[in-house]
């Protein structure tokens, strides 16, 4: 995979390869929670400016229905899983790093 | 029992020996730890808890998987005989196996691990779990990347689990100077079980160890456990009293003359036999006769051979006229053989106890004892002998072992590791004397029973074992050859002195004769002198009365005084 975590890394903009892409990405929190609220507007944001028009978003919550936890293997919260394209990626967190979001979505990747 | 005491509320595990260890099983509602090295049984210990608490116990369980995929879990306790299927479709356990790939993973700010939280939750609200397994919960280590969320977590983990009243088992694996990898015992203090799997003399050996159970007592030692196809099982060192009821019913030994030995009945019902001995005495001779002997009574008997295989001893048995098969066809002799290096002392013990079980005999025979003992496990092996002893008093059973003595070793010296257990101790050893080995048997010791101090000849025959008296002379214990030799040397001066005593009686009776012939003789001589004599006398008389006659006719005719010249004559 070429897109371990780094700290610093030159990065470049992949978004053109794939702008026929949908990106499938569902969003698993717990609750109101101040990180489940963080990680939403961090993910809204991002999308808007580089998935604009081209993803779909499901906010799941656990609390709802914890059932659907074991099909995507979540642990932590709040997990972010694109489920589409394929591979499937997951990132944790609040989703403050924009930078780490983008390389977890495959929208940015470090060389 | 005594007085009602508050005790600390336990969930019985259900496993074997762990149970008597604990004093009842886990706490009920708080984590234990269990940790030990890869491969020691961890996983089982914690499916066998899970598995016998649904079963037995009524008590629902999840089972968290952290390595195994739940069909993977399946298949590994089927080979238990447990079946996860089918509980998990009766709602009784709730396998989750929970996936980390690290490398699909991406961290961007703070999170938690409220999803495991919300999961666990979930599956233990869905059956209504009283049980909880966490097997391996140290994997999210290497699954998240942030180590001090983890710590916190675990932290909030272990007092969520208290909080939601669930008897929890969480494994983890062992660690250098820890218990655990990740120090889990910081988090887990209620209850830690220390599991060890090592290998001594090329024998693995598993043993288990309470470190620490909060307000309880609990056994302290070491204690082997094991693992086969009934699962989990641990073997406490002396889980039995010493309150069994002595028998007082006595057994034939298969030996009438041994039976003569000790006190004219054999050995104790359910005592312990030891038959020592240095090689090829007769040791396994003398401990199939028992078998058959039991045989003959109708019962069952169990024959453990850790040197030989059955048919070996069946046709050795037969040079000395016993026949085994016929007690074999008829399922009151068994055979186990198995060399001890086959498994540890734990595992024999455990094959033996379920032999055991299963069988049901009333006499036990292990040939050879000495067999376990390899390099310096003497004691272990008294530990073996010791919870041997117990299962077979628990059992009734009659158990005879035979015990290798080395050439040249002091007979009792090699002999003190078990000596003290054992009620009834036979030993076979060599005579040498005069060229040739015999074998001579003896009682060293027997417990509550009349028994002889002498030393016996032990004879194999082809007609089975004989014991006879030996020829204690002025030279010493003969016995063998010898004893023919002293014994027809005996028969000779004896028959050398009847002949004597017969002869001097003839010699008498001569001399008798020969004194009563010269007593004959010489009255014989006296008669005929008698007889002389008395016609001597006669005859004096006679001429004596001629004499006077004589003269009185000379008188006469004369005519002249007669009478003076008669005076004058007799004045003269």
């Amino acid at each position: 995979m070429k897109n371990s975590p780094g700290k610093t890394a030159q990065t470049k903009v992949k978004a053109a390869l794939k702008k026929s892409d949908t990106y499938v990405l569902r969003l698993y929190v717990a609750g109101h929670t101040p990180k489940s609220i963080a990680a939403l507007s961090n993910l809204k944001k991002i999308c808007e400016e580089h998935l604009a028009g081209r993803y779909q978003l499901q906010v799941v919550d656990l609390l709802k229905d914890p059932q659907l936890a074991r099909g995507d293997q979540i642990l932590a919260i709040p997990t972010l899983v694109r489920s589409l394209p394929l591979p499937v990626r997951k990132i944790i967190g609040d989703l403050s790093n924009t930078e780490r979001v983008l390389v977890g979505l495959d929208l940015l990747s470090k060389i | 029992m005594v007085k009602p005491r508050m005790h600390l509320p336990k969930s019985p595990t259900g496993i074997q020996g762990l149970d008597e260890i604990t004093g009842g099983g886990l706490p009920t509602g708080r984590p234990t730890l269990v940790c030990g090295s890869a491969g020691c049984g961890k996983t089982l210990l914690a499916m066998e808890f899970l598995v016998r608490g649904a079963t037995q116990f009524n008590e629902p369980g999840v089972f968290m998987a952290f390595e195994e995929t739940a069909k993977d879990l399946t298949k590994n306790v089927a080979s238990l005989g447990f079946d996860l299927k089918d509980l998990v479709a009766r709602n009784k356990i709730v396998l989750d196996f929970v996936y980390l790939e690290p490398s699909e993973l991406e961290e961007s700010g703070e999170y938690d691990l409220e999803g495991l939280f919300i999961r666990l939750g979930h599956a233990i609200d869905s059956i209504g779990a009283k049980r909880v397994v966490l097997d391996t919960i140290e994997s999210l280590f290497s699954g998240f990347p942030n180590p001090l969320i983890l710590r916190a977590e675990m932290r909030r983990l272990f007092r969520w689990l208290k909080e939601k009243g669930v008897t929890a088992v969480i494994t983890g694996e062992r660690g250098e100077s820890t218990l655990t990898r990740q120090g889990l015992e910081e988090y887990v203090s209620d209850c830690v079980i220390v599991l060890d799997h090592r290998v001594d003399d090329q024998v693995s050996s598993r043993r288990l160890r309470v470190v620490k159970y909060r307000g309880s007592t609990h056994g302290t030692n070491e204690y082997p456990f094991l693992i086969d196809e009934d699962g989990f099982s641990v073997l406490p060192v002396t889980s039995l009293g010493l309150q069994g009821a002595a028998s007082t019913v006595r057994i034939s030994t298969g030996i009438p003359r041994l039976d003569a030995m000790l006190g004219g009945a054999g050995y104790y019902k359910g005592s312990s036999v030891l038959i020592s001995g240095t090689a090829g005495t007769g040791k396994t001779s003398v401990a199939v006769l028992f078998a058959v002997a039991a045989c003959e009574r109708g019962e069952r008997a169990l024959f453990f051979s850790f040197e030989e295989s059955p048919s070996q001893i069946i046709r050795n048995m037969r040079s000395i006229g016993i026949d085994l098969e016929p007690w074999v066809r008829k399922g009151l002799l068994q055979f186990h053989s198995n060399r001890p290096t086959f498994a540890g002392l734990e595992m024999h013990v455990m094959t033996i106890s379920k032999a055991v079980r299963a069988f049901k005999p009333q006499v036990v025979l292990f040939d050879p004892l000495t067999s376990f003992i390899i390099g310096n496990n003497e004691n272990e092996v008294k530990m073996m002998v010791m919870r041997l002893l117990d299962l077979m008093k628990v059992n009734k059973c009659t158990t005879l072992f035979t015990s290798l003595i080395l050439s040249g070793g002091s007979l009792d010296q090699s002999q003190v590791h078990i000596a003290s257990l054992i009620d009834t101790w036979l030993t076979l050893r060599d005579i040498e004397i005069g060229g040739e080995r015999n074998r001579g048997a003896y009682i060293l010791k027997s417990r509550g029973m009349a028994h002889t101090n002498q030393i016996r000849e032990f004879l194999l025959t082809d007609r089975g074992v004989e014991l006879r008296d030996v020829y204690v002379g002025p030279s010493g214990v003969l016995t063998g050859s010898a004893r023919l030799v002293q014994e027809a040397q005996e028969k000779a001066v004896k028959t050398v002195r009847e002949q004597e005593v017969e002869s001097r009686q003839l010699e008498l009776e001569r001399k008798r004769s020969v004194l009563e012939a010269q007593i004959a003789a010489l009255r014989a001589e006296f008669a005929v002198e008698e007889v002389a004599s008395i016609k001597i006398i006669g005859q004096e008389h006679a001429q004596e009365a001629q004499l006077a006659q004589e003269r009185k006719d000379m008188g006469r005719s004369r005519k002249a005084d007669a009478k003076s010249s008669d005076k004058k004559g007799r004045s003269k």
